[in-house]
């Protein structure tokens, strides 16, 4: 298996794994990342979500060989529990969640909105959303969540 | 950000890998073998003080709860309950739950029973330490108790004051609980019925180890299982040796038709269960019934237990014509869809099975474990780690074994199996496909005189149950010494579970409730949020607004002329007039609204709403707008809670009524993805505005689950009032309701 040298929230590590093995398991598991979950393994959920290049990617279809030298960024590396991102602290704000098992990709996807379109309406959000699934229903507070950022941000 | 209170005990696993917590009595004093006088909720099961409360010299209180999170914040609720009981900071609460080796035996986290029976438990058992603490520090500082106050744990006034810390050592919690001391009056409240922070959520935003899904432990392998292509195969043959001799696998079993892998690493493991797949020959018989509309048919030529639920005969009967009104309704199989698949940790050591599961009941996956494994329950402990949300009974018990006997194969080393997204599709327990026959009779003042309710269902609850009979765990299914599961029963009324709220709240002066109870169950369904309620409350509220059409009354007065009880006149009020209701309004053949109330089990929550919809009448689309609830949950102990409860019910109901349906063919369950199980997506989601009323002094009543009938009854009438025409068979997708105006 040959080594692979990722640019991981701004370090870099490496990797010994087959090329064609899904980033997200090198994440969760080489590198002890717990914000890109396993949903679906078809970029049909977007649990998995990172930013690579600053584009949102579902990291479960993401060959961990067409990585070298892009940037990948994920939950952990836009915010910790004492240096929160506004998304982050919106989310808390607003209880924008309930099981929380999508939440990573929610605020993934929305920063790359924000990182766009700093101050988008509802609408937008949702269908910048569309492609994550919620299955306990907090998507109206997620969507809250995202304008308050919007508005944190703003500010 | 929130500063996240301590979690001593799972927090330090998953961070640091293994921590070994004494654990200490739970029992309380040994058992007496004389009648024992009930006590309220979970303690009357849990008696000892000790198995609840630890009260800490370092001035923490550590709380022990047979209940467990499921996203529903269930553990804020209960630290609010035990600090305002206790008179000691939010801050200071750190909760233990649903642990074999360390909580009450609860049973399960289900039913919407957790404040009810825990938070009951927990608001006398503080209640009852708070008044030992005082007697403690009385006697200490030689006063009488009752003159001493608490703030915060500081007992009496400076100086002289005392700690509840200072006193932990010396007090005795080691007895039996009495619920003698009554806990505080609401006026008294200061943290219940206030909206605290969920104590969960900070690690979840930040990529926090928050879930079994992100347990590491030192030495951990990957586990993947092969199931079988359908419900019934057998397995012929298999080439284990080519996939044993793959990169990193460490071990496959192969027992009767169970089949697993670990590797070292996680992409390995599914390398080898795809090549697994792929050798493994098996033996099918197309022994599913028919899909489609055909399914109904063939659900109710089922053989099923007969039963009344409930019969009414008025002592005389109703003279003049009657008008008699008749309908069917249907659900097809519906799907829990935890966005995350289910996971386990297990390992085997010295003899002894410890197993980290999202599993609603640790105590009765114990036993059901017990009986796959072939082990004595003291030799399993089980530990609740959160898991995605699974709205009922999903892959969580089944995927615990599944690690368990990989964990026996390795033997040492920790495994953590998670199921791929086809495993969770395919396999878990569905909500049951379900008929509903409904029949009214009308006087000639057009009042509902007669009701007749008739419902057609599979069980409603296959999970682990702690009976000695029976195993309810998948992988115990398949092996070749087969641990199989046993006659599944019908929860009784008033809960009741396939017959879930099929009795009316009405007052309806003749009554006759009946149940079907299909047994044999070809497709495999278990609890799914509501269990029948969603489907019996669908018929019976479409059903009160088809009655309420041929009256010619307004569906929301015509409700009111029927129902006494006056808390749930006083939701149908309100959301009546939150929503702006009109009496009388008709759709425009496009949008129309639609009204709904029950009150879940007929004993918990009451939630009566509005949905606005608008038919797309050419390709038949629906698109539910707004949804206006309101909500008596009697004692609240935290709103925002309550809300978000009711609120994501509406949305999940929603995506339910309008998209969802398990599809199979003769041999196969063919959703097996995403893909083929659309669910509602934010942009058709709709608003949600929930108003509470607050009744302090009567009991907290159960909300997880208050929404989901009101829902699906709401839209099937709000469509009915845009178009004129009725949908009764779910889902309401295009198809159907474009063929209804055909």
């Amino acid at each position: 298996m040959p080594d692979y040298e990722l640019r991981v929230n701004g370090k870099t590590r490496t990797a010994r794994t087959d090329p064609d093995t899904p980033l997200l398991y090198v994440l969760r598991n080489d590198l002890a990342l717990n914000g890109p979950k396993f949903g679906c393994g078809m970029a049909q959920c977007g649990a998995c979500t990172v930013h690579v290049d600053g584009k949102a990617t579902r990291a479960c279809v993401t060959p961990v060989s067409t990585l070298a030298g892009k940037a990948i960024t994920t939950l952990e590396g836009i915010g910790t529990p004492d240096h929160p991102h506004p998304l982050q602290k919106a989310f808390l704000d607003e209880q924008a969640a309930q099981c929380g098992y999508c939440t990573n990709g929610m605020i993934m996807t929305a920063k790359v909105l924000l990182d766009t379109k700093p101050n988008p309406g509802a609408a937008e959000i949702k269908q910048a959303l569309a492609g994550n699934l919620c299955r306990c229903g907090a998507h109206n507070r997620i969507v809250r969540a995202v304008q308050r950022a919007a508005k944190a941000a703003g500010a | 950000m929130n500063p996240q209170p301590n979690r001593p005990s799972r927090r330090a696993f998953l961070k640091r890998g293994g921590v070994i917590v004494a654990t200490f009595s739970l029992a309380g004093p040994a058992a007496v073998a004389q009648p024992r006088a009930p006590l309220p909720g979970s303690l009357n099961t849990n008696r000892g003080l000790d198995g609840w409360i630890r009260i800490n010299a370092n001035g923490r209180v550590t709380i022990h709860t047979g209940k467990c999170e499921l996203g529903q914040g269930i553990l804020t609720a209960l630290a609010q309950i035990a600090a305002d009981e206790l008179d000691v900071a939010y801050a200071r609460i750190d909760m233990v739950s649903a642990d074999t080796a360390r909580t009450p035996n609860e049973g399960m986290t289900a039913g919407s029973l957790s404040v009810q029976n825990s938070g009951t438990a927990l608001r006398y058992a503080c209640a009852e330490a708070r008044s030992l603490l005082l007697a403690a520090a009385a006697q200490r500082l030689n006063v009488v108790a009752e003159k001493l106050s608490v703030a915060d744990g500081a007992i009496g006034a400076s100086p002289g004051r005392l700690t509840y810390w200072e006193l932990a050592q010396d007090l005795n919690l080691k007895r039996e609980a009495t619920a003698t001391v009554k806990p505080k009056p609401p006026a008294r409240h200061t943290v219940i019925g206030k909206s605290i922070a969920r104590r969960d959520l900070p690690a979840k935003v930040s990529g926090g180890a928050a879930f079994v899904q992100d347990m590491r432990l030192p030495g951990m392998v990957f586990g993947r299982v092969v199931r079988p292509p359908s419900y019934r195969a057998t397995l012929l043959s298999v080439n284990e040796a080519a996939v044993k001799a793959m990169p990193g696998v460490v071990a496959v079993v192969h027992d009767g038709n169970f089949l697993a892998v670990a590797a070292e690493r996680e992409e390995q493991a599914i390398k080898a269960a795809q090549a697994l797949r792929i050798s493994a020959k098996w033996r099918e018989t197309p022994d599913l019934p028919p899909g489609g509309a055909g399914l109904y048919d063939h659900l109710k030529k089922m053989p099923s237990r007969d039963t009344v639920i409930k019969r009414v005969v008025p002592a005389a009967a109703s003279g003049g014509k009657v008008l008699t009104l008749e309908a069917e309704y249907t659900r097809p199989f519906q799907s829990h869809g935890s966005i995350g698949p289910s996971c386990a940790v297990a390992q085997l050591k010295d003899g002894h099975y410890t197993v980290w599961t999202h599993s609603q009941g640790v105590f009765p996956l114990r036993t059901d474990l017990a009986k796959a494994l072939r082990t004595a329950v003291s030799n399993i402990t089980c530990t609740h780690v959160e898991g995605s949300g699974c709205y009922g009974h999903n892959g969580a018990d089944d995927v615990a074994c599944d690690a368990a006997l990989l964990a026996r194969a390795i033997g040492g080393r920790p495994v953590k199996l998670q199921w791929m997204r086809d495993d969770e599709f395919g396999w878990e327990p569905y909500g049951s496909a379900m008929v509903i026959k409904m029949q009214a009779q009308l006087d000639e003042a057009k009042n509902i005189v007669g009701w007749q309710h008739e419902t057609w269902s599979h069980p409603h609850s296959t999970r682990p149950t702690s009976r000695p009979d029976g195993s309810f765990v998948l992988g115990g299914w398949h092996l070749a010494q087969p641990a199989p599961p046993s006659t599944p029963n019908n929860s009784p009324q008033p809960s009741g579970a396939a017959d879930r709220n099929a009795v009316p709240l009405y007052d309806f002066p003749h009554q006759n409730v009946l149940l079907h109870f299909i047994t044999d169950m070809p497709v495999r369904t278990s609890a799914l949020r509501t269990l029948g309620a969603y489907a019996n409350v669908f018929a019976l509220e479409s059903f009160m607004d088809e009655a309420a059409l041929a009256a010619g009354v307004d569906p929301v007065e015509y409700r009111l002329r029927h129902m006494k009880n006056p808390r749930a006149r006083a939701v149908i009020e309100r959301a009546a007039q939150a929503a702006h209701w009109k009496a009388g309004a008709k759709g425009d053949g496009s949008r129309g609204r639609g009204f709904a109330f029950a009150q879940y089990k007929n004993l918990a929550v009451y939630c009566a709403l509005v949905a606005d919809v608008v038919v797309d009448r050419r390709s038949g689309a629906v698109r539910v707008t707004r949804v206006v609830a309101a909500v008596d949950a009697g004692l609240i102990i935290n709103p925002d809670g309550v809300i978000n409860q009711i609120e994501g019910g509406i949305i999940q109901s929603t995506s339910w009524t309008l998209k969802e349906q398990v599809n199979f063919d003769q041999q196969r369950i063919t959703t097996r993805s995403w893909a083929d199980y659309p669910i509602l997506t934010f942009p058709e989601v709709p608003e949600v505005e929930v108003h509470l009323i607050n009744h302090p002094d009567e009991n907290p009543l159960g909300t997880g689950e208050g929404s989901q009938g009101p829902t699906v009854a709401a839209i099937a009438n709000a469509i009915a009032n845009a178009t004129g025409k009725r949908p009764r068979d779910l889902p309401f997708t295009p198809e159907k309701i474009r063929a209804l105006s055909a």
